[in-house]
This record gives structure tokens, C-alpha cells and sequence, in this order.
């Protein structure tokens, strides 16, 4: 008769008794977790198309080349707004982001160039608990561009402002050479005033506190995608999910729910955000595979295409990071409102390994989830 | 790069059955199925694993169920057989008692 | 997703994993998985974790795009930046390194490259664009040559002339037997490749069996698929027996797909020779376009150096093709050599080795330890680890249960 060591359940079990995970590869592990503290240097010699995914690519040249070379201490916080304190006043800060719209193509299901530039300005100043005041539209026209098509675009900016209760108050235009630009960029600045000190910063995540995602996941990108022609798919349901998420902040913040940090998931997925989340507070942030929120469609153009939903792109969906306390209260809130009715405690705030991600799958094991690298997606806002 | 999944074949897009068009999840997607002759001849319902565009062969219901119900059973057989000793080895402390955990140097 | 979840069954995986732990005892086994997809899968849902420490599964050289040298890239990137040309490959060849960037860089250096997902979107890309040469950079095994076949069987019966095929299909008998001459490794067995078998069948892995005795098990690509075959290898061999078998059966027929082998002998014809990288010049292991369709071979039509190139001496891609180091032995990984800054092949496909640890297994395997050591509940609420692997065994008490002789 044998005796070993045995339990129907994961064999990690039987490995980690055993203590058999050998030190040499323990040891690996422990390097590559150090060198990934350390600052990335920017190696390429030109820009490549990963640069604007919103991965890893795109955030080593923020920080090793534009925040470098334009450190000052605002900056240097690459937060999703600045906020600048007004000369003699205390109690308020003025919040100012700025953006750029380069998707392709300009109309999709569910949205258009216009409502992406509104909708991700506003929410890049909401995130922080800002209002905003106004938005600034600048236009970079290609020779040759309908006229008809320009006039949709602004009349859709317009209805979004609108509904979002903001204006364009200001904005340019420059027009250059056919070939130059693809047919219209939009370069957007927002505008908004913040109580100070600011009730959401990086600094409050503490480890116990509760990730909470707004919706499901990766219908932006998706839809752009199969807009673009590129693959030979269709999918009638889907539709980009922008939308503006400062009626859902303020309702959140006015309930006196303790939110603690909040970032719109756009380029690069969940999977960023929670990934420079993890890198800027310094905690590791555990997320559970079955509780993630995804459209059907999305998984079956995840699945067709072999990309992971954690990493396309959104334009309509807030990561909020709430006191345990409050959790439960938050999701409530959300479930409310339209923008909201998908929201799902997602995960969880831990103290350590320091700036990881981690999944815990549905097959019970867990697995490290990195920012996204290389380019899946092209220009998909 | 070469991942090929399961998809439901909705139809057929030409008499001569050289294109189709599978669905996954609602996502429809036009595909090549010249390759379904034979033992993987399909009809629009039964479901196709999908390559690069292409339909390599038919999904067979009735083997995936008796690979499953094979599985199934493995599985369960096991977990009775760990159940049962379990069980068993409970009994069998609850009789002896604390002589027993000191013996085999269990924690209490 | 029908025929994926049910297939992804923790339960039956966990229960499977035990009893492989209580048939394989008493001696140390290797498994050798041929097929990157199952190096994919066996990374993305931690089945090593759930097999004992005794049960060690090897990864071997079926990563198309990580047996591709360096020189040969270089060629495909020489072809990209003629004038003219636009290059299409697959998504995952994008970012692998050649002796001066990636074709991503050639892309940002002018060269018109494309992400495809099917060599039709390269057939449709050449329809749109006559007056362009639309060069598609084709890989994969026996699983996706067909693919590649057919496609140029279409653009010749629709006179399409100006669609070229770089071709580096390879085959997976050649490899294998390889691996089986090879004094570094001694194998239990194989874990053979599901996709390559619908179309090839499972006759072609005889040569194992009759020729080096090691027992094949045909797996398909979920979870509990991987698992019944390394349980049906095990078994095999417990019981003397060495044969091939299929667990793939939904979707493998033991004969193949016929017509899939008549497109494939209709295209293709095997190469004299070809260079694999980790196992160099390998004969009959790769194909090539026949004269029928030498008006397609991108090969004969545009110059190209073919340059051999040797890896960077810090690479050993080649070490963990062939299975003889793990991903995390190779003195690179993880810190010269990461999926940002790749060095070699292994760490850029999703079905390469290190790529599959890097992304997958890095984290399971340490904290997996002390998430067991440290009570291990994940609920929101509940104590966890305090960092240093300390804690309580509350829920999962693992004490000796004596087994029942069998």
C-alpha cells in the first residue's frame, strides 16, 4: 500500500507541499518581477504602430520620451486630467485633459468620430471628479474630404454635447495635402473645475478595497474592428459603447460612496488600466475570470480572432476602485443607471506582488495579466 | 496564429457548397468549406472547426458525447473512490480517537 | 462555446489530475506535447499544476513560427520593402525579431505590411489592388497548408496573377523523428498533434511506435483533453501496450481528410531540404510550390538574399524548441529577452514556449504555492497571504490518505 499526498484539488497542492518548485526558477521569477520595477527605456529608432495601442509600447514612450523630456510635477503624475490650482483659491482646481481621435472609420455602429472626441473628453475629466465646463474641438482635414461627411460628424458632436450638457466653445481648423491625414483627425481639449483636495486619487487605494467595472467588456473595439472590413465577420448586435460616464461619477460621488480612484478603460483594455493602476499605487490588483462582464459577440470575435476581451478597447466604461464597505452599495448604484446596468465587482486590491495583475480562472488556477503588448487592433479610437 | 475553434455552420452561400457561413457567439463569419467532403460532409446545424477561413472538418456530436461521458466518468469515479476513503478514514478516527492522531503525527 | 467548455470542466480536471497522480507513481514520466497550441493551452489554464511533480510535460518544436530562422525572415522582410509589394502574414509573425526589426519596424520604415487572418484576405487583398503584387508570407503545418492551397488553386482557376505565396509550410513527422535521434532527451511518450491529424490522420505517428516504442495519444485542445491523453499515455504504458491513439475522435478521423491531402499533393511538393531553427537542416521537412504554380512561388519571382543567419548568441530558442531547457533556463528569459523586447522566436508567438510561460505560467507557479500554503480563499472579505508565504491551512488540510493497492 502507497501513502501520498492526495487531494481532488489542485495539484499545485500536491507540488507545494512537496515544496518542489525548484529554487533556480524561483529565482527567474523573482529577477524578472525586479526588472520590471525599474523604469522602461524607449529602444526603437521609429515610431511603430504599438506605440498608439495604449499597451506597453505606447506607455514607455509617455514616459520615457514625453514625460522625460517635460517633467514637471503635474505631469509627472500622468494622470488622466491636470489639475492646476488657481492662483488665490484654495478649495478648487482647474482640471484641463487633452485628447486625439484618429479611428477608422470615421462611422461604426453605435457611434461616430464626433461622439468618441466628445464622450472620452468629458470622461477623462469625470474620472477625476471633476465638472466639466467646456470642450475644445481642433480639426485636421484631408484635402478632398466630403463636405457632407465633415457636416455629420460636427452635427453628431453637437447632439453629444448636448446630451452630456457641455459645449464647444472653442476650436481650429487646418486642412492638409490628400494622403496627409486619413481623411479627419480630432484633437480635443477638456476644461472642468475639481474640489481640492481631490476626493479620488491614486494615493487612497489601499489594499481590501474592491475593483468594479461599469459594463461589459471590449464591445468598442470589437465593433470598430469588424467595421474596418478587415475579417470577414459579421455581428448584428454589436455596437460601440460610448457613452458619458459624468452622470455616473457625480451620482456616485454625491451618495457619499467612498471611491477611492476611478480611470475610463479605453485603449488597451481593462487590462491597462488596471495594470497602471497597479504599477502607480503600488498594490497588485486580483481579478476572478468568471466574474468579468462580456457581450456574446465579443467573446465570439475574441475567440475567431484569438484576442483576449481583457485588452480591447472601450469608450464607455468606467474601473472604479471602492472601499470594501462600499462596494456593494456602489454596483447597486450603477445597476440604476443605463450607463451602469452591467456593472460587476470584478476584483479586488491586494498588497502584494507590487504592480501585478493577476487573474484567477474559472479552472481554478491564476495567471499573470500583463499590459497589452504589440498591436491586435489598429486604430480602433 | 493556428487556432481553429468550433462554430456552428448556419448555411451554405453557394450551390456547389464551397462557402458557408459559421457563427460564434452571435459573430457570423463567411468561411471556405471545400474541404467538407466524406466523413465531414455537413449539414447546415452541425457544427465545423474553423482554421484561417477554412472549414477543416465536421464536429461529431456522438464522438464528443462519448468522450465527454468517458471523462465524466473517470472523473466521478475518482472523486467517489477519495469520497470513500475519506469517509472511511473519519470513521475510523472517531472510533480510535486521539491515540490514533498521535500515532500517525496528524494535526489534531 | 459548444464543444470548447464542456471540454474545460475544472472539476473533471482536478479529478483527472489526482488519479494520474495515483497511476504514475513510482517513477518519473516525460511527455512530450509536439503542437504549440497545446503548449498554449497547457500554459493558459496551469495543467501542470494539476498533474504531480512526478509527470513532466515537455514542449516541443510545433510553434510555426518559432522554427522560422532569422535569415528566413530577413528574406520575407526583403521581399516587403520592393516596390510594389504588399506583405500579408499572420498576426503573430509581426513582431519577431530579424537580423535588423521586425516587419512592424519595416512597416514604420515604409514597407506596405498587413495583418491578415486567412490567405483569402490576402486573394481578396490582391483582387482590390491589380496593379500591386500581393505577397503572402505563408506558415503552419499540415493544419494550414491546405489553406494555402486551395487559396492558390482558386487565384488560378479565377486568373489572378498577381497573388504570390512565400511559402515556409513545414511538416511534423521530420522534427519528431528528430527529437526521437537525439541524445538530449528521453521521452515517455507523445501528446500528438489534433489539428495537424485532421488532416493527416493518425496513421503517420506509426513510425513511433513501431520504430522507437513510445506510445502517441492524438489529443485535441481543451484542458480535459490534454489531461485524458497524458492519463491514456500512462496507461499505455503500465499496461505494455504502444500503439497510436486517437482522443480527438470528434473532430479526427483515424484516415484524415482526403480531399485536404489532394489539395495539399495538388500545390505542394517537398522540399530537398530546410533549415529549422534549434534543429538545423532537417531533409523532406518543409514545402514548396510545384512547377504548376511557379507563377505564384514568390521565392522565383522576387530575388531574395537567403542569407543564413545564426541567432543572437544570447538566444536559445533552438534549446527550447527541442524541449531540453524550460523557458525560464534560458539565460535571457525574462529579462534581456521579454514579449516587448523579444530576442528570439519563442517569446513573440502566442504558441511559442517562453511567450506561453511568460504571459501564463509566471505567476501560477509561485503564488500558486503559497495561495495554498496561506488558506487560499479568494472570496472578497476573507483573510490572505501576508506576502511572506505566511498563513493558515484552513480548507484545504492535506494529510496522507492511504491509497488502495491496485
Amino acid at each position: 500500500m502507497t501513502e501520498i499526498v492526495v487531494e481532488p484539488g489542485s495539484g499545485a497542492a500536491i507540488k507545494a507541499a512537496s515544496g518542489s518548485i525548484a529554487d533556480p526558477e524561483q529565482r527567474v521569477l523573482e529577477r524578472i518581477a525586479e526588472i520590471r520595477k525599474r523604469k522602461p527605456l524607449l529602444r526603437e529608432d521609429a515610431i511603430t504602430m504599438s506605440h498608439g495601442a495604449g499597451g506597453r509600447a505606447s506607455h514607455t514612450l509617455v514616459t520615457a520620451l514625453f514625460g522625460d523630456i517635460l517633467s514637471n510635477p503635474v505631469l509627472d503624475q500622468l494622470g488622466d486630467q491636470a489639475v492646476l490650482s488657481l492662483p488665490g483659491v484654495d478649495h478648487m482646481g482647474l482640471a484641463v485633459t487633452t485628447d486625439s481621435f484618429v479611428v477608422s472609420p470615421l462611422f461604426f455602429p453605435g457611434g461616430d468620430i464626433g461622439e468618441l472626441a466628445v464622450n472620452g473628453t468629458i470622461n477623462d475629466l469625470a474620472v477625476g471628479g471633476a465638472t466639466p465646463l467646456g470642450i475644445s474641438a481642433a480639426f485636421i482635414l484631408e484635402e478632398g474630404l466630403d463636405v457632407a461627411t465633415l457636416r455629420r460628424v460636427v452635427e453628431s458632436m453637437r447632439r453629444a454635447a448636448d446630451r452630456a450638457g457641455v459645449s464647444v466653445v472653442t476650436g481650429d481648423t487646418k486642412v492638409v495635402p490628400r494622403g496627409k491625414a486619413d481623411q479627419l483627425f480630432i484633437t480635443t481639449t477638456g476644461v472642468g473645475v475639481v474640489a481640492l483636495p481631490q476626493r479620488v486619487a491614486i494615493e487612497r487605494i489601499v489594499p481590501g478595497d474592491v475593483v468594479v467595472l461599469s459594463g461589459a467588456m471590449g464591445d468598442h473595439g470589437s465593433t470598430v474592428m469588424l467595421a474596418r472590413g478587415d475579417v470577414d465577420l459579421e455581428a448584428d448586435t454589436l455596437r460601440s459603447d460610448t457613452m458619458p460616464l459624468h452622470g455616473l461619477t457625480t451620482a456616485l460621488l454625491d451618495d457619499g460612496i467612498d471611491v477611492h480612484f476611478m480611470r475610463d478603460a479605453t485603449r488597451g483594455g481593462v487590462a491597462t488600466v488596471l495594470n497602471e493602476i497597479a504599477q502607480s499605487a503600488g498594490v497588485a490588483v486580483a481579478i476572478d475570470e468568471t466574474s468579468l462582464p462580456v457581450h456574446d459577440a465579443v467573446r465570439g470575435v475574441a475567440e475567431i480572432l484569438g484576442i483576449d476581451p481583457l485588452y480591447i478597447a472601450n469608450e464607455g466604461k468606467l474601473v472604479a476602485i471602492i472601499a470594501r464597505e462600499d462596494a456593494g452599495r456602489a454596483v447597486e448604484l450603477m445597476r440604476s443607471r443605463p450607463e451602469g446596468a452591467e456593472a460587476a465587482v470584478i476584483g479586488e486590491v491586494m498588497a502584494d506582488p507590487e504592480g501585478m495583475v493577476f487573474l484567477r480562472t474559472g479552472f481554478g488556477g491564476t495567471r499573470v495579466v500583463d499590459m497589452l503588448v504589440g498591436d491586435p487592433l489598429p486604430r480602433i479610437c | 496564429m493556428c487556432l481553429a475553434i468550433p462554430a456552428r455552420l448556419v448555411e451554405y452561400v453557394d450551390e456547389d457548397r464551397m462557402y458557408g457561413k459559421v457563427e460564434l457567439g452571435g459573430v457570423q463569419r463567411r468561411i471556405n468549406t471545400s474541404l467538407l467532403v466524406g466523413e465531414d460532409a455537413t449539414e447546415p446545424g452541425e457544427y465545423v472547426l474553423v482554421h484561417v477561413g477554412f472549414a477543416l472538418s465536421r464536429v461529431s456530436e456522438i464522438e464528443a458525447a462519448e468522450t465527454l461521458r468517458i471523462l465524466e466518468a473517470m472523473g466521478a469515479a475518482y472523486t467517489d473512490e477519495v469520497e470513500q476513503i475519506r469517509e472511511w478514514q473519519s470513521a475510523e478516527e472517531e472510533l480510535v480517537g486521539a491515540d490514533s492522531r498521535e500515532r500517525d503525527g496528524m494535526p489534531a | 462555446m459548444k464543444f470548447a467548455d464542456e471540454f474545460r470542466d475544472a472539476d473533471i480536471a482536478r479529478a483527472l489530475g489526482a488519479r494520474i497522480a495515483a497511476e504514475s507513481g513510482g517513477r518519473h514520466w516525460k511527455i512530450m506535447e509536439v503542437c504549440g497550441g497545446h503548449t498554449h493551452t497547457i500554459f493558459k489554464y496551469g495543467i501542470e499544476d494539476l498533474l504531480p511533480s512526478n509527470v513532466e510535460l515537455v514542449h516541443g518544436p510545433g510553434c510555426p513560427v518559432c522554427v522560422i530562422p532569422m535569415g528566413r525572415l530577413d528574406d520575407g522582410i526583403a521581399v516587403a520593402h520592393q516596390p510594389g509589394v504588399i506583405f500579408t502574414c499572420f498576426g503573430d509573425l509581426m513582431r519577431v525579431p530579424g537580423s535588423e526589426g521586425s516587419l512592424l519596424d519595416a512597416r514604420a520604415a515604409g514597407a506596405d505590411v498587413r495583418m491578415v487572418y486567412s490567405p483569402l484576405d490576402a486573394l481578396k487583398i490582391a483582387q482590390q489592388n491589380p496593379d500591386k503584387r500581393v505577397v503572402f508570407y505563408a506558415i503552419g503545418f499540415e493544419t494550414t497548408a491546405p489553406s494555402t492551397a486551395l487559396t492558390l488553386m482558386r487565384a488560378k482557376a479565377e486568373g489572378i496573377r498577381n497573388l504570390f505565396v512565400f511559402c515556409n509550410h513545414v511538416t511534423i513527422i521530420p522534427p519528431m523523428k528528430a527529437i526521437l535521434d537525439s541524445p538530449d532527451l528521453q521521452l515517455d511518450g507523445f501528446l500528438g498533434p489534433g489539428h495537424v491529424s485532421t488532416v493527416v490522420g493518425i496513421r503517420p505517428f506509426e513510425f513511433v511506435t513501431n520504430t522507437y516504442r513510445k506510445p502517441v495519444v492524438v489529443v485535441g485542445f481543451e484542458p480535459l483533453d490534454i489531461l485524458q491523453g497524458v492519463h491514456m499515455i500512462i496507461e499505455q504504458i503500465r499496461e505494455g501496450r504502444c500503439e497510436v491513439e486517437n482522443q480527438y475522435r470528434r473532430v479526427v478521423h483515424d484516415d484524415g481528410n482526403p480531399r485536404a491531402l489532394e489539395v495539399l499533393a495538388r500545390v505542394f511538393q517537398l522540399r530537398s531540404h530546410f533549415e529549422w531553427r534549434g534543429l538545423g537542416f532537417i531533409s523532406q521537412s518543409a514545402l514548396e510550390l510545384r512547377d504548376e504554380f511557379a507563377a505564384y512561388d514568390a521565392e522565383k519571382v522576387f530575388s531574395v538574399p537567403g542569407v543564413r543567419v545564426a541567432d543572437p548568441k544570447a538566444c536559445q530558442c533552438g534549446e527550447v524548441l527541442k524541449g531540453v531547457l524550460k523557458p525560464w533556463e534560458c539565460k535571457v528569459f525574462g529579462t534581456a529577452c521579454t514579449p516587448e523586447t523579444p530576442i528570439g522566436t519563442c517569446m513573440v508567438s502566442s504558441e511559442g514556449a517562453c511567450a506561453a510561460y511568460y504571459n501564463f505560467g509566471r505567476y501560477s507557479r509561485a503564488r500558486e504555492r503559497e495561495r495554498v500554503l496561506a488558506s487560499g480563499e479568494r472570496a472578497v472579505g476573507n483573510g490572505h497571504a501576508d506576502g511572506n508565504g505566511n498563513g493558515t491551512i484552513a480548507e484545504h488540510e492535506v494529510r496522507p490518505i492511504p491509497v488502495r493497492a491496485r
